[in-house]
Formats: C-alpha cells, structure tokens, sequence
C-alpha cells in the first residue's frame, strides 16, 4: 500500500534530487557569467558612446588625454565586410546552388561538402595566414602590401562556408512540386532556378547570409596581418590599397595599450560591434520565428 | 495534319537557350569547386612556405622550445604544449557545464517560455566576437581571479600545475576565457542532440520504471552520445585554432613552464604576436607552425564528421 505514494527517502529519489539540483547548479554556473558578460560590455561600452565619437580620427595613444573618435574604424569595418560579402555571396551561393540543383548526390558533390565543412573548422588565423602569403607578401595587387582588400579576402574564405551551406540547405527546403511544374510548362533548368526555386528560398538564404556578414564583421585575427591598422580618414576609392583600420582590430590594438583613453575607446567600439551583431541576430530570429508561424504547408 | 507535325518538329529550343542553360550549370559547378581549391590552396601555401623551415628542423621543431630570430633556433613545443593543454582543460571544464545546462534546458524543471529564453540567449552568445571576450577577460575577470589565483599556488603550490607566483596574465585566465566562448557552442549542439532523442524511448524508459535520471543517464544520454561527442570535437578544434582572446590574455610567454599560474603561449597567438614584424627564416619557422596548428585542428574536424556520420541516430 505504502509503494503507491512518493517516499522521499528511498535512494533513487535522493539520487534524483541530487542530479536536478546538480543540473540547475551547473545551468547557474553557465549562465550567470553570460548574463553578466553582456550586461557588462553594454553598459560600459554605452557609457562611452558620444557624437565625437563617430567623426572624429584616433589620436596616437600616449601623448594626449583626448583619444579622438573610431570614424575610420567604422567606415574601414564596412568596407572590408562590404568586399567579402562582394566576393563571398556569388560564389557561396552559386556553389550552393550546384550542390542542391544539378548534383545528384555524386562523389564530387560529397567531396564539396565535406570540403565545406573542413573549410568552416578551419581557424580563423589561418585564413589571414594564406591571405598574408597568396597577397600581402608577394605584393600581387599592384604592388600594394597591407590593405584594406586583403583584409576582404582573408573574411570571405571564412564566410564562404556559410554561405553555400545556407543556400544549400534552403534550396533542398524548396518543395520539388515547384520545380516539376515549372520545368513542366517548359522552362529550362537555369529559369527554374533564377525565377522559382531561389526566390522561393529567399528569405532562409538571406537570413543565413546575414547571419555570416555579422560574424565576419567581429572577425580580427584574419585582420591583423593583412589590413592591419590605420588611423586615418578613409578618403578616396585608392584608400583599398593601403592599411585600413576595423572595430576588431581597433579593440585589439586599444585593449592593450596601458592608457586609459584608448581603453575606453576599446569599449566604445566594442559596445558597437556587439550592438549591432547582437541586433542582426535577434532580427532574423525574429524573422525565422515569424516565417515558420505563417508558412503555408 | 501535316502541319501540325512541322510544327511540333519545331518546339525545341533555341540553340542560345540551351547554351546558356549550359553554361549557367557550368558556372556553378566551377563556383562550388572553389571551396575545393581554396581549401587545397591554404593546404599547399601553408605546407610550401614552411618547407624551408621544414627541412632545416624537421621534426626537432615539435619538441625543443628555443624561439630565437637572433641565433635562427627555432622550436614550437611551448606553443604546442599550450595549444594543447588550454584547449584540453577548457573542455574538460566545458563539457559537464555545458552538458548539464542542455539536459537543464531539455527537461521540464522550468516553464518552457523560461526554457526557450535561456536557449536563445545562449545561441545568441556564440556570436559575440572573441576579440571583445579578450577585452573583457583583460579588464573584468582578471582583477577579479587574482587573489583566488594567489590562494591557489598558497594552497595547491606543490602541485606542478600552480607551482608559479600568479602573473597578470597567464595559461589559466586563457583556459578560463575558452570556457566562456565553449559553453554556448557545446551547450547548444548537445540540447540539439537531446532533442532528437524520440519521445518514445523516454516514455518506455518511464514506464518500466526507471527514475528521471537513470533515465538520462541509461537512455538518454547514450542516445543522444554521438552528437555530443561530435559538438566537443568541434568545440576542441575551435579552442585549438582560437585566437584573438587567448592571445590578449594568455601573456605571450615563449619560457615554457608546467604552471598555469604563468604566462603561456598557443600557436595561434605565437601566429597573432610575430606575423606582422617577422622577416626572413623566422617567417617559414611561422608557417611550419601554422601547419601544425591546421594539421591537428583538420584531424580533429575530420574526426568529428567522421564520427557523426558512423554513430548518427537510427531510429
């Protein structure tokens, strides 16, 4: 009779409470750092946000209080994600559409795919290494070293994976009822694609593709030997082929100077950057979260 | 009739239609190999620019820890070891923080409205840059460890581990750190996994019996295994290649010491720190080291989708 009610001393329940308890402690213990992590970043890198800041150039650390503003940080982050976005977005998505639209599950197309995955593990600082040894060293881009398309380059080959992986993935989401009838009232293979299966697939690639861009835009260690950094405005087209600075590499530079107008110029641009990737993620979630309520099936 | 048939005899497409079907198919075909070429290319660059080095150290270079441009002695073990070590210890502490939290955010102890905030959040902190982690270890969790880095080597001084005086900067706050950029990454792939355990199996497991947790320890957790593993492994290979937070907090030490509680160094940030003002056979010694650091973190990578696809759940 007793068996049919809860008895808190028997051993697997004592076991039982002790695990819960162990996992919650263990949830705590990962949480709350995050928690005070974000907090943290925002609260002291937005205690530092002034207009000044995003006109003005960086002053040399050391000599004066004044650090100046992040304005060519900023215009130079835009600009080299700008350039691997040029590059990355074309090739990742065609690749992508390769391997979901004419491969029929070959060798080559497992062979691609497997690459890609290897191709996302490989480190960060290894891109930057290839690019400084392709590029930067051998002075192949009329005769310019560091620079700002270097630095483009070096993030595209991270953000490649991304970008073929979505569109992939998208485009196999496509239901083959559409491609049937298209191909059914006579269309060829590439106006099936162009007009039906890639709109239809819109917005999942363009939401992962996003996703990319914010990524490569906190990237720095592809950056540091091959945009390196710069202090100055960015003026004219001919600025791509000398250094450029980037919020990453700006906070890695300022981070570690022992003046404290650097450092507060370091969370300022940190607060930015993680503002505005934070923001781009919660965005698409949202959009995600919303295209899935309404989908028709 | 008869014209009807020459009409049929004539839908068929234009010849310019059909070349640029054809050539549309090519394009992407070339553009998806691109991936092949650049991954081969990083392979052979890397590979060809430390054969130099390569063939003056050979295998010595893996194992003596001299790093002097002066004297043109070049030896990667500190950095090896560093490698090593900080990425093996951050996953040790990873991997039940991580654990644990997933089975918390896949059981139903809390509301799941509660269950699924603490999910995204989570994910979303997989995206924030390890440059800013780096500038957070730096003026936030290193004042904060020091006296308990201090009543470490007091207390555990005879263990070789803490056997240093804490410094500023050291292996420690670097293994620290890691664990902050794991978590989200380990966290996230193992709910994954532990969602996509049936419910079925969970419900037969309940009703011959078994508690909660022999249930996620005798079904679940075997279950959901091969996913978990293959999340560590990409864990354990992002550790390895990390950059930008190990080298702004590690101390960039070249004199190897067993301690955590001094300076260390990784290959990338052996990578990070000399780059840019290295020159001549420092630059190939530079790339041989490169080359280690791809080779371990492509055999671990290789590994995981090795593993996932030999263990993905059957069901």
């Amino acid at each position: 009779m007793n068996s049919l009610y809860y008895q808190k001393r028997l051993s697997r329940n004592i076991g039982d409470k002790f695990f819960t308890t162990l996992s919650v402690i263990c949830a705590l213990i990962a949480i709350l750092p995050l928690i005070f992590l974000v907090t943290y970043i925002l609260y002291k890198g937005g205690s530092q946000i002034t207009t000044e800041l995003f006109i003005l150039e960086p002053n040399p650390p050391g000599d004066d209080l004044d650090a100046g503003g992040i304005n060519p940080a900023l215009i130079g982050t835009l600009i080299i994600t700008s350039i691997a976005s040029i590059i990355a977005i074309p090739v990742g998505v065609g690749g992508g559409i390769y391997l979901a639209e004419y491969s029929k599950g070959g060798s080559f197309s497992r062979f691609i795919r497997f690459g890609v995955n290897v191709l996302a593990g490989v480190p960060s600082i290894i891109a930057g290494v290839f690019i400084y040894a392709l590029i930067v060293s051998t002075k192949i881009l009329f005769g310019s070293m560091y620079s700002g398309l270097a630095g483009g380059m070096a993030l595209s080959i991270l953000m490649l994976p991304t970008v073929i992986k979505t569109t992939d993935e998208g485009l196999k989401l496509v239901p083959n009822e559409l491609r049937y009838a298209s191909l059914g009232v006579g269309a060829s293979m590439y106006t099936t694609i162009l007009k039906v299966t890639l709109p239809s697939a819109f917005r999942s690639i363009a939401t992962g593709v996003v996703l990319g861009i914010a990524r490569a835009a906190g990237e720095t260690a592809p950056l540091i030997f091959t945009a390196l950094f710069s202090y100055y405005y960015i003026t004219g087209f001919e600025d791509l082929f000398y250094e450029m600075g980037s919020l990453a590499v700006l906070i890695y530079n300022f981070a570690l100077e022992p003046y404290d107008a650097q450092n507060k110029l370091a969370w300022a641009a940190s607060f930015i950057l993680v503002l505005s990737i934070l923001s781009v993620n919660i965005f698409s979630r949202i959009l995600t979260a919303f295209t899935e309520k309404t989908k028709r099936v | 009739m008869e014209e009807k048939l020459t009409l049929f005899k004539n839908r068929k497409r234009f010849g310019i239609e059909k070349n640029i079907d054809i050539i549309f198919k090519n394009t992407t075909l070339v553009l998806s190999s691109f991936v092949a070429i650049i991954l081969l290319g990083i392979i052979l660059v890397v590979f060809f620019q430390s054969f130099e080095s390569f063939s003056r150290y050979g295998l010595k270079f893996l194992v003596t820890s001299e790093w002097n441009p002066v004297k043109d002695e070049y030896g990667a073990f500190t950095a090896i070891y560093g490698t090593l070590v900080t990425s093996f210890l951050s996953l040790l502490i990873t991997i039940p923080l991580g654990v644990g939290t997933a089975i918390f955010i896949t059981e139903d102890f809390v509301p799941k409205v509660v269950r699924e905030i603490i999910g995204s959040f989570v994910e979303l902190l997989a995206a924030i840059p390890s440059v800013v982690l780096g500038l957070w270890a730096i003026f936030v969790m290193e004042p904060f460890f020091r006296d308990f880095f201090v009543f470490l080597h007091n207390f555990f001084g005879w263990i070789p581990l803490f056997s240093t005086e804490p410094t500023g900067r050291n292996s420690l706050l670097a293994i620290l750190i890691l664990v902050v950029m794991l978590l989200p990454i380990v966290t996230a792939i193992a709910r994954d996994s532990l969602n996509q355990v049936p419910k079925k199996l969970r419900n037969a497991a309940y009703g011959i019996g078994a508690s909660r947790w022999k249930t996620i320890f005798s079904v679940i957790l075997p279950a959901a295994l091969s996913g978990i593993m293959a999340g560590v492994l990409l864990a354990l290979g992002r550790a390895m290649g990390e950059t930008m937070a190990v080298t702004m907090i590690i101390g960039n030490s070249n004199a190897f010491s067993w301690s955590l509680l001094s300076p260390g160094y990784t290959i990338s940030s052996m990578l990070a720190n000399q780059f840019g003002e290295a020159d001549g056979s420092q630059v190939s010694s530079l790339f041989y080291a490169a080359f280690v650091l791809m080779t371990l973190s492509l055999m671990v990578n290789i590994f995981a989708q090795w593993l996932v696809k030999k263990f993905s759940l059957k069901y």
